[in-house]
């Protein structure tokens, strides 16, 4: 097993670190101590935010719970975790409706790199990608596995707005904008579900470790989808 | 019932955050001056925890609709109830129709409104804050408007015998202020250069030995770009050793991120839940409220302590609020 090493960020949190670069292991070592801390420290800690290759946990600090104290009861957790291999992956389908007006990059990204828009969307729904972490925006998965192929700059000039559900491209990295904000990335197209659920028990479509297919539908299929998920809002 | 007569420059309804749910990338928000709001709650009858409204630099008006129990705590935005300057730090009893308003900025800019019951806002996601770029919590996902009525959630029987009493002794004024106060060290004073002490950031470590140096000894200014998410500071360039690209990890209120051109940026209450440039320092947690009363061109320096040091003031402040819950809880009994 990959080394462990705390340190405190700030006086209400500590940070566990598992490596320094990104790792199928590194994800997986992240998940299982997400998963031990939660179940078994439910009450002692605030919460904990899982990244790359780091666990930090949020604690409220009190008289008798003070940064050892939280340094020891974590080791102690840890010492008895199960091994890291046994948490299940799930696979999520995201539909995307690539170019047009939801994705007004997508010729930039084709003539990038010199391909077609059609051979841009076939790479892009053909990969297969792993959801590292979610930060950054509500439910917004860092996701790994994208194709070097499309790869592309982000925009020289950030979009004041994004519409919430689109999908882009910056560099190596593709990811779905959750919510409306601003941004720089290149966007190829738009899905028509939610990734961010506010009044849903886990808020967030996507978790660390899933697996992502991304599916090329129509722009009626989209119409469609659309119209049946958000027909409850 | 609250009627908003007029904006205010941005005035939402927050709490002490949404917790639990970072993992999934949804911020904390909260309360910029946590120990401003926790009394102002406590000089209601309410829990520290309930909601307060927030008010930054430029006040808003608004009407008490109804019979009303209130303090406002945090930075002197010239309050006045009726027109007549009102004192802060201390229970108000307005009768229905009085109008609150506010004037010049005197010292700190962000006042905290608790009105006794709490502000009746539906929970989202377990919490009460306004999580403005993602339209929930708070009233309607937004800051307060003109023309919006806030509700205010039910009073504890304590309170409501408090005021009765407190009515029936002064029935011809329209507002009555209590005579009692804090104690003088509970109430904080604004400066606008402040003394922040720090703990070491988790990658301090990678700075270049003169910044580390400069960021002890030097003076920051806060720039005009800062405001609920971060405060970004202009003073000497940070550098690091040498060039790093750092995979995001958590970051938290009070952490003090470095980008590429060498200007620290304070992670506030709206920080996003991760970050990837490298931390230089992080504010104690207890001088959060400090650093929440400053406003742009004011400046601020660093002055590092351990974290044992850290946790210790820190649990001495929750033991005065402690102790100030309990003697004010005591004076809601007394006879008038």
């Amino acid at each position: 097993m990959m080394e462990i090493t705390y340190s405190p960020l700030g006086d209400e949190a500590i940070v566990m670190e598992v490596g320094n670069e990104i790792s199928k292991e590194a994800t997986n070592l992240v998940r299982s101590i997400t998963k031990r801390l939660e179940e078994t420290l439910i009450d002692s800690i605030v919460e904990v935010i899982p990244a790359f290759t780091t666990v930090t946990v949020f604690y409220e600090v009190t008289m008798e719970f003070q940064y050892k104290d939280v340094k020891k009861l974590i080791e102690k957790t840890l010492e008895e975790m199960e091994d890291f291999d046994s948490i299940e992956q799930r696979t999520i389908v995201i539909p995307v409706c690539y170019g047009g007006e939801y994705g007004p990059d997508i010729e930039f990204v084709a003539k990038h790199n010199q391909l077609s828009v059609e051979e841009v969307i076939a790479i892009h729904s053909s990969g297969t990608y792993e959801v590292n972490m979610i930060g950054f925006a509500p439910g917004f998965p860092f996701i790994d596995g994208m194709s070097e192929m499309i790869a592309a700059p982000r925009r020289t000039t950030p979009r004041l707005r994004i519409p919430e559900r689109s999908v882009g491209i910056a560099g190596l990295q593709t990811g779905v904008y959750p919510i409306e904000t601003p941004g720089g990335w290149q966007l190829i197209g738009r899905t028509p579900m939610n990734l961010f659920l506010p009044n849903e028990d886990i808020p967030s479509l996507l978790q660390a470790g899933d697996r992502i297919v991304f599916k090329p539908i129509t722009d009626e299929e989209y119409a469609e989808l659309e119209e049946n998920i958000h027909a409850a809002d | 019932m609250l009627q908003i007569n007029k904006d205010g420059l941005q005035t939402t309804v927050q709490d002490l955050g949404r917790r639990g749910f970072q993992k999934y990338g949804v911020i904390v928000s909260g309360v910029m001056d946590p120990y401003a709001h926790r009394i102002a709650n406590v000089l209601v009858g309410n829990p520290e925890t309930d909601s307060t409204i927030e008010i930054t630099l430029v006040g808003p008006q608004l009407t008490f609709l109804e019979d009303c129990l209130f303090a406002l705590t945090g930075g002197d935005l010239s309050p006045l109830l009726n027109e007549v300057p009102i004192k802060m730090w201390r229970p108000i009893f307005a009768k229905k129709g009085c109008k609150l308003t506010f004037g010049k900025p005197l010292s700190g800019c962000r006042t905290y409104l608790a009105v006794a019951g709490g502000i009746a806002v539906p929970e989202v996601m377990d919490s009460k804050s306004t999580y403005l770029r993602a339209g929930i919590g708070g009233y309607e996902g937004r800051a307060l408007q003109k023309g919006d009525i806030v509700q205010i959630d039910e009073l504890s029987q304590n309170i409501r015998s408090f005021i009765g009493k407190i009515a029936s002794a002064n029935t011809d004024s329209s507002f009555i202020q209590v005579d009692w106060t804090l104690m003088t060290q509970a109430i904080p004073t604004y400066q606008s250069q402040a003394t922040v002490r720090v703990t070491e950031g988790r990658q301090s470590h990678l700075f270049d030995v003169n910044s580390q140096h400069a960021f002890y000894k030097e003076v920051f200014q806060i720039s005009s770009d800062s405001d609920r998410m971060g405060y970004r500071l202009k003073g000497p360039q940070l550098e690091l050793n040498e060039a790093k690209e750092l995979l995001s990890e958590g970051v938290s209120f009070g952490s003090i991120q470095v980008p590429p051109d060498g200007q620290p940026i304070i992670l506030m209450a709206d920080r996003q839940t991760t970050g990837g440039y490298p931390k230089i320092g992080q504010v104690a947690s207890i001088d959060l409220s400090k650093v929440s009363q400053l406003k742009p061109g004011e400046s601020i320096r660093f002055e590092k302590i351990t974290l044992e040091e850290a946790q210790r003031a820190l649990l001495n402040e929750r033991r005065l609020i402690t102790q100030l819950t309990k003697s004010i809880s005591l004076k809601f009994k007394e006879d008038i």
